[in-house]
C-alpha cells in the first residue's frame, strides 16, 4: 500500500473503531441529531482547519488563526451591531480584512525569510490586540438576517438538522479538496512542502503560492469567524482562544505529515470529527471531564507524530550514500 | 583543437568556447572549450576542483559566466537560472534527484504545465501521457504512485524524461549513477542509448571509469579550472586518461624528497583495524598505524576516501569489524570515544563540519580539548587565551584577534584552526582529510611541513588527499582506494605517484 | 588593498596588528553588546516616567518596597524566569512552546499537595520535580526521536494543560499556605521574592553557563551541531539538558505565579507567556537560529516587555494594546535581524577591502 495513505488509513480506522464504541455504549450517537450537532459545534474549527491544512501541507504554520476568528467576530459584532453596517457587506469586508492579512504574513515569511511560526505568532498578538482595542467587551449581534440565517436548516431522517454552519463547513471541504487536488495552485503547495528548492528549480512560483497559501488560511479563519460569529451570535476578543492548536491537531490526526508535502483535505475533516467525537463522548458520559478531550488529544496528537517519524525513517531508508 | 576539426562531420548541440569564471582568489574555469555533439554520450571527467561542477553550474545558469560563450544548436544563450537553461534546451539531473518525492510520477512530469479542462488539472489526461511517456523508457509502471516509492533509478529516469519531455536537446546527468546498484546502472545505461539514438546529446559526469568506458563516445578531463583535453574513449587507455585526470606523466620514479625518517616497518602499530567497515561506505578493511608513521590514503573522488576517514575517527558507526589501540581492544562509537582515545579528525567539510563559524578563533581552538576534559573543569579564560594564542603563533594563524568569528577567516587559516584544536588535545593519533584542500599555496606548504614535524614527534597519521604529490613526499605508505574498497598498499619504492595511478587504473578484481 | 589591517585573510598582508587580547576588552565588549537593551529599556522607563509622573517614585511600607518601578519587576518577574530557559532552548537550536503549560501544571501540583497536608518545601521540590520532568520528556522527544522542536513541544502544550486540570480537578485550587504564599509575597531586603528569585536564578544559570564549559558547549551545539560533535561534544545530553532548564524555570514561574493568586488556575496559568518568553529572547536580540546568546538581555527584553505593558497602562491606554505594541515591537526586531536586511545593509555599507 502507499505508504503516503497510511496516517490517513489509520485515522479512518481509529474514527470508524471509535465511533462504533460509542454507539455501542450510547446508541444515541448513531442518530442523525447527534451527527448534525457534531457537524454544526464545530463548523468553525473544521474551515480553520483547512486553511491549516494547506499552510501545512505546504511545510509552514500558522498560529494566528484563533486570533483571525476572534478578530472577525468583533468586527461583525460591532460593526453590524454599533456602526449599522449591512450584514452582507460586513461580512465581505471581514473577509477581505483576513485576507489580506494572511497574505501580508505570507509576503514576510517569504520576502524576509524569517520562520512562519515567529511570524504568525506576531499575526496572533497582532489580531487579537485589534479585536481587543475595538473591545474588550462581549457584544451581543441581534441582527434579523442572523435569525434568518440560523433558520436554515435541512432536516435530516430522523430529526437531525443540518444547519447552515454545518453545510457551509461541508462546501469548504468539498472546495478546498477540490482546489488541493485539482488545480495547479493546489498542487504546487505539495510541491512546496515536497522540496522547495526543486518546486524553484522546476519553475514553480514559489513566492506567489506563499503568499497565496497564507491569504488562504486566512480566508478560511474569516469564513470560520462568520461562522462562530453566527453559532454564538456575539463577537468576543478573548473567543476561540487556543484554537490554532485544535486546528493544528485536527490536521496532523487527519494524516498530513507536518513536515509538510503530504496530506488530505478530507482526512482533515476527519480528523476534526475525532476531535468533536471525543467532547461528544465526554458530554454523554458525564463522568468524564472535559481535560480528558485535551489529554486524549495529546497523546492522538503524540501517536501520530510518532507514526510520521516511523515513515519518515522508512522512506529516508533507501537514500543515496552521501553527495560529494 | 583538433578536436573541432573531428567534429565537423556532427552538428554541435551544445557549444562551449572560452568560457571563465571566478570565484574570488580562484580561476575556477579558465578558457574552457567543450563540443557537444548529437547523439554522443561525452563523459566529464576530474577531480576535486577541476572545474567540473562549475562548468555545469555555469551552463546551466546556476552561476553566471565571467567571460567566452554557450550555444546550444548555433545559438548563443544567457541563462539566469536552470529553468532558463531547460528552456533553451539544456536539461540537468543531479544525483541528488531535484524532483518531488511526495507527489506521484505523473505530477513530478507534468508540474507546473499540467494540461487543464474546465480549469481544473486534467488528472485521467496527465495520466495516460504520463504512462506513454515513462513506456517509452521501458518502464512501465503505475505513474499514480509516489516517487518516492520507486527506486532511485526509476527516479532518475522520471527527471530524464521531465527534461527530454521539455525539449531537451541537450541532456546534463551529473554523477546519476552515484547512489545505483549495477543492475540499475545498466537500465540507466540502456536510457541513455535510447536518447543518443534520438540525437540527444548527453553529458555524462561520473567518477567511475569502468562506466565511462561502458557508454561514453567522447571523454574530456578537467584539472584546476583548465582544459587537459578530449579524446575518443576508444583510444584512451585508462592508465592515460588516470593521469590526465591527476596531472601527472607516468613516471616510476618521483623526484620529490622522501622524507627522511626510521622506516615504521616492523614496528607494533599503535592502532589497528581489522575488518572494519560500513555496509554502502566502504567495504570491511584492515589498517595498522603506528608511532610516527603517515600512511595515506589515496583514490579517486567517491572512491572511499573521506568514508574511511570519518570511520576511523567513530564519526560514522562501523558495522562490521574492530579496532586495537596498543594491541587492546577498545570501543570506537562517537566522536566522543575517539577524542577519550586521543584520537584527532580534521573533516574534508571545513564549513559545515570542521569550524564553528559564529564562535572565535579562541573558542574553536579549545572545542576539543574541553570536550576532552568535560564540562566542569572548564579551560580559565587565561588557559584559553594562552593556548590559542600559542596556536595562533606556532601555526601562524592569520587573524586580527582570537575573538574573532573564525567564518571571517580565510580557508587556510580556518583549517590551520582546525589542526591546532586537535594539537591541543595532544592527541597520538591524528586523521587528516584533505588538509590541504582549497587553501593557498603559502598556507599549503605549511601544513605539510607540520604534518611531517607531527610525524617527527612520534605521532601516527592518517592523512587522505587528493594531491598525490603531496601524499607521496611525506607517506611511509600508501593506502590506495578504489569503488569504496582498499585495493593495495603501496610500501617502500612502490611510494610513487605512478605507483597510485596504476593500483588505481588496474582493472577490478573478477 | 590599501589598508593591510583590513585584509588580515590575505597571505601577502602580514598582521601587524595581532594584538594580545585580554579579558578587561571583552568585559567592556558584553557591556556593550547590551547596550541596545538598556537603551530601549531606559527609552521605555522614561516614556512611563512621562505617562505617570510617580513612576519612580519607591517607598518603603512593611519592610517591602513598592512602587510602580518595583511593580514592573515583580510583575516581569515569570516571564524573565521563562526567558532564562527559553534563552538557553533558543541557543540550541530549539524552541519551547510549553513553558506556560508547565507552569500551570507545577502550578497544580503544588497547590494539590499543599491542600493534602504536605509540608510546603516538599510541595515546591515536587512542582520543581515536575519541571524537569516536563522538560525531560520534550527534550527526549526533540534529541533522540528527533521530532522538531515546534512539533515536540506543541503535545506538551496541548495535552499538559488537561494534564493540570486532571491535577486540580478541574477547580481553581486555593491554598492558604504561608510557606508557597511566600514565595510570591515575600520579601528579601525590601526586594519582593519573585525578584530576588529570579535574580538568584539569572546568577545561578550565569554560573553554571559561563563558569562551566557548558555555554560554550551550548553555542557551539548550537552554531554547528556536527562540527560540535566531531569535536567530542555531546551533543545530545547538551540539547536535553537545554530544555529540562526551561522546565526547570517554568516550574518556578509556576510556583510564582501559584503563590500570587493563591491558587492554582490549570486554563489560565501562564497563558500567553510562552509567547512572551520567545518575544523576550527575540527583544533581547538572541538569533532564533541558536549558537551565541545572552541570559542577561534575555531578561532584559522581558523587563522591557512588561515596562511597555506597564507604561500603556499608567498612559490610560487598555492593557490590550499591549498586544500590538510587542507584535510591532517584534516585528521590527526581526526584520532588522533578517537576512535579507543584513544584505541591504552588507550592501550599503562603504567597502574597505578590494
Amino acid at each position: 500500500m502507499n505508504a503516503r495513505l497510511l496516517p490517513l488509513t489509520a485515522t479512518l480506522v481509529i474514527f470508524a473503531a471509535a465511533y462504533a464504541l460509542c454507539i455501542l455504549q450510547f446508541p444515541a450517537f448513531g442518530t442523525t441529531r447527534v451527527m448534525g450537532n457534531l457537524l454544526t459545534d464545530n463548523a468553525f474549527l473544521g474551515i480553520a482547519a483547512v486553511g491549516m491544512t494547506f499552510v501545512i501541507v505546504s511545510g509552514g504554520i500558522d498560529l494566528s488563526v484563533g486570533a483571525v476568528i476572534a478578530f472577525v467576530g468583533v468586527f461583525l459584532a460591532v460593526g453590524i451591531g454599533r456602526l449599522g453596517i449591512p450584514p452582507a457587506l460586513a461580512f465581505a469586508l471581514a473577509l477581505l480584512v483576513a485576507s489580506l492579512f494572511g497574505a501580508a504574513m505570507g509576503a514576510v515569511i517569504h520576502v524576509f525569510e524569517i520562520p512562519p511560526f515567529i511570524v504568525t505568532l506576531a499575526g496572533m498578538f497582532l489580531a487579537r490586540g485589534a479585536s481587543s482595542v475595538i473591545t474588550t467587551e462581549s457584544v451581543p449581534i441581534d441582527a434579523p438576517l442572523y435569525a434568518r440565517l440560523n433558520d436554515v436548516v435541512v432536516m435530516l431522517p430522523g430529526k437531525g438538522r443540518l444547519t447552515l454552519v454545518a453545510m457551509v463547513m461541508l462546501a469548504v471541504f468539498a472546495a478546498a479538496s477540490l482546489v488541493a487536488h485539482r488545480t495547479r495552485f493546489g498542487r504546487n503547495v505539495y510541491a512546496i512542502g515536497g522540496n522547495r528548492t526543486s518546486a524553484e528549480l522546476m519553475g514553480i512560483p514559489v513566492g506567489t503560492t506563499t503568499v497565496l497559501i497564507y491569504a488562504f488560511s486566512g480566508l478560511c479563519a474569516g469564513i470560520a469567524g462568520i461562522v462562530f460569529s453566527l453559532y454564538t451570535s456575539a463577537g468576543y476578543s478573548l473567543a476561540a482562544v487556543g484554537v490554532e492548536l485544535d486546528t493544528i491537531a485536527a490536521v496532523v490526526i487527519g494524516g498530513t505529515l507536518l513536515t509538510g508535502g503530504s496530506g488530505f483535505v478530507m482526512g482533515t475533516f476527519v480528523g476534526v470529527l475525532i476531535q468533536g467525537m471525543i467532547q461528544t463522548y465526554i458530554t454523554f458520559d458525564g463522568t468524564l471531564s472535559s481535560w480528558w478531550t485535551k489529554i486524549v488529544i495529546g497523546l492522538l496528537l503524540f501517536g501520530f507524530i510518532l507514526l510520521q517519524r516511523g515513515l519518515l525513517a522508512l522512506g529516508g531508508r533507501g537514500q543515496a550514500r552521501t553527495a560529494h | 583543437m583538433t578536436d573541432d576539426t573531428r567534429s565537423a562531420g556532427a552538428a554541435p548541440v551544445l557549444l562551449v568556447r572560452g568560457l571563465c569564471k571566478d570565484f574570488p582568489g580562484v580561476k575556477a574555469l579558465d578558457g574552457v572549450d567543450f563540443t557537444l555533439r548529437a547523439g554522443e554520450v561525452h563523459a566529464l571527467l576530474g577531480e576535486n576542483g577541476a572545474g567540473k561542477s562549475t562548468l555545469i553550474k555555469t551552463v546551466t545558469g546556476v552561476l553566471q559566466r565571467d567571460g567566452g560563450s554557450v550555444s546550444v544548436a548555433g545559438r548563443e544563450i544567457h541563462p539566469k537560472g536552470p529553468a532558463d537553461a531547460l528552456a533553451a534546451g539544456i536539461g540537468t539531473v543531479y544525483q541528488e534527484v531535484n524532483l518531488l518525492p511526495n507527489l506521484s510520477v505523473a505530477e513530478n512530469l507534468f508540474i507546473g504545465r499540467q494540461p487543464r479542462r474546465f480549469g481544473l488539472v486534467d488528472t485521467g489526461g496527465i495520466r495516460r501521457r504520463a504512462t506513454g511517456i515513462m513506456r517509452r523508457y521501458g518502464v512501465d509502471i503505475d505513474v499514480r504512485r509516489s516517487l518516492s516509492d520507486f527506486s532511485v533509478a526509476i527516479q532518475q529516469i522520471v527527471a530524464i524524461a521531465r527534461a527530454v519531455d521539455l525539449s531537451a536537446g541537450v541532456l546534463i546527468l551529473d554523477e546519476p549513477t552515484a547512489s545505483l546498484d549495477a543492475r540499475e546502472v545498466d537500465q540507466l545505461f540502456e536510457t541513455m542509448r535510447g536518447l543518443t539514438a534520438r540525437g540527444i546529446g548527453i553529458v555524462f559526469v561520473t567518477h567511475f571509469l569502468d562506466q565511462v568506458y561502458a557508454v561514453a563516445d567522447r571523454i574530456t578531463v578537467l584539472r584546476n579550472g583548465r582544459l587537459v583535453g578530449t579524446r575518443d574513449a576508444a583510444d584512451l587507455p585508462r592508465l592515460d586518461l588516470v593521469s590526465m585526470m591527476l596531472g601527472r606523466e607516468l613516471e616510476r620514479a618521483t623526484h620529490l624528497a622522501r622524507p627522511e625518517r626510521p622506516a615504521a616497518e616492523g614496528r607494533a602499530p599503535f592502532v589497528s583495524f581489522r575488518r572494519y567497515g560500513r555496509r554502502g561506505q566502504v567495504e570491511p578493511f584492515d589498517l595498522d598505524v603506528a608511532r610516527g608513521e603517515i600512511v595515506g590514503v589515496a583514490g579517486l573522488l567517491g572512491s572511499g576516501r573521506s568514508e574511511t576517514a570519518k570511520l576511523a575517527f567513530g564519526a560514522e558507526r562501523a558495522d562490521s569489524g574492530e579496532v586495537r589501540v596498543d594491541g587492546a581492544p577498545v570501543r570506537l562509537a562517537s566522536p566522543r570515544d575517539a577524542v577519550a582515545l586521543r584520537f584527532g579528525f580534521c573533516p574534508e567539510e571545513r564549513k559545515t563540519e570542521g569550524i564553528v563559524g559564529d564562535l572565535s578563533v579562541r573558542e574553536n581552538i579549545v572545542l576539543a580539548l574541553q570536550a576532552q576534559r568535560g564540562w566542569l573543569s572548564r579551560l580559565t579564560r587565561a588557559e584559553g587565551d594562552r593556548i590559542a594564542d600559542e596556536f595562533i603563533r606556532r601555526l601562524d594563524i592569520r587573524t586580527r584577534d582570537a575573538e574573532t568569528p573564525i567564518r571571517l577567516l580565510s580557508g587556510g587559516n580556518q583549517q590551520k584552526a582546525v589542526l591546532a584544536r586537535w594539537l591541543a588535545t595532544a592527541p597520538e593519533f591524528l586523521i587528516l582529510d584533505e588538509p590541504t584542500r582549497g587553501i593557498d599555496i603559502g598556507a599549503h606548504a605549511e601544513i605539510v611541513r607540520l604534518i611531517e614535524d607531527l610525524c617527527r614527534a612520534g605521532m601516527a597519521l592518517l592523512v587522505v588527499s587528493s594531491e598525490l604529490e603531496e601524499v607521496v613526499a611525506y607517506s611511509d605508505r600508501i593506502r590506495v582506494l578504489r569503488d569504496c574498497r582498499h585495493v593495495g598498499d603501496l610500501v617502500g619504492d612502490r611510494v610513487s605517484v605512478g605507483g597510485i595511478i596504476e593500483t588505481i587504473a588496474s582493472e577490478a578484481r573478477p | 588593498m590599501t589598508i593591510p589591517a583590513r585584509s588580515p585573510t590575505q597571505p601577502g598582508a602580514a598582521g601587524p596588528s595581532r594584538a594580545p587580547t585580554g579579558g578587561g576588552r571583552r568585559r567592556a565588549r558584553a557591556w556593550t553588546s547590551a547596550l541596545p537593551q538598556l537603551v530601549a529599556l531606559g527609552l521605555v522607563f522614561a516614556a512611563c516616567r512621562l505617562a505617570s509622573p510617580q513612576f519612580f517614585d519607591v517607598r518603603l511600607q512593611d519592610g517591602r518596597l513598592f512602587g510602580s518601578l518595583v511593580d514592573v519587576f515583580y510583575r516581569g518577574a515569570p516571564v524573565a524566569l521563562l526567558s532564562i530557559g527559553m534563552c538557553v532552548v533558543v541557543a540550541a537550536r530549539g524552541i519551547d512552546l510549553s513553558v506556560g503549560t508547565i507552569m500551570a501544571i507545577a502550578g497544580a501540583v503544588a497547590a494539590t499537595l499543599v491542600n493534602g497536608g504536605l509540608a510546603w518545601p516538599l510541595c515546591v521540590l515536587a512542582a520543581l520535580g515536575v519541571g524537569v520532568a516536563c522538560g525531560l520528556w520534550n527534550g527526549v522527544l526533540v534529541s533522540v526521536l528527533r521530532i522538531q522542536p515546534i512539533v515536540a513541544t506543541l503535545i506538551l502544550m496541548v495535552a499538559g494543560r488537561g494534564l493540570a486540570q486532571l491535577v486540580t480537578g478541574g477547580q481553581i485550587v486555593t491554598f492558604d499556605d504561608r510557606g508557597l504564599i511566600g514565595i510570591s509575597a515575600g520579601t528579601v531586603l525590601g526586594l519582593p521574592l519573585p525578584v530576588a528569585i529570579t535574580a538568584a536564578v539569572l546568577l545561578g544559570a550565569l554560573l553554571l553557563l559561563r563558569g562551566t564549559a557548558l555555554g560554550m558547549f551550548l553555542e557551539a551545539t548550537g552554531a554547528n551541531a556536527r562540527a560540535s560533535h566531531y569535536a567530542g561534544v555531546d551533543t545530545r545530553l547538551v540539547t536535553v539538558s537545554t530544555y529540562v532548564a526551561s522546565g526547570l524555570c517554568a516550574a518556578v514561574a509556576g510556583l510564582i505565579a501559584a503563590g500570587d493568586i493563591r491558587g492554582a488556575d490549570a486554563n489560565n496559568a501562564g497563558l500567553w507567556l510562552e509567547l512572551n518568553a520567545i518575544l523576550a529572547v527575540v527583544v533581547g536580540g538572541g538569533s532564533l537560529l541558536g549558537g551565541r546568546f545572552s541570559l542577561t538581555r534575555s531578561v532584559l527584553g522581558a523587563l522591557i516587555i512588561q515596562a511597555m505593558g506597564t507604561g500603556i497602562l499608567l498612559s490610560g491606554f487598555q492593557p490590550e494594546f499591549n498586544l500590538i505594541v510587542e507584535a510591532v515591537v517584534v516585528m521590527a526586531v526581526l526584520l532588522a535581524q533578517s537576512p535579507p536586511a543584513a544584505r541591504l545593509a552588507n550592501f550599503l555599507r562603504p567597502r574597505r577591502t578590494a
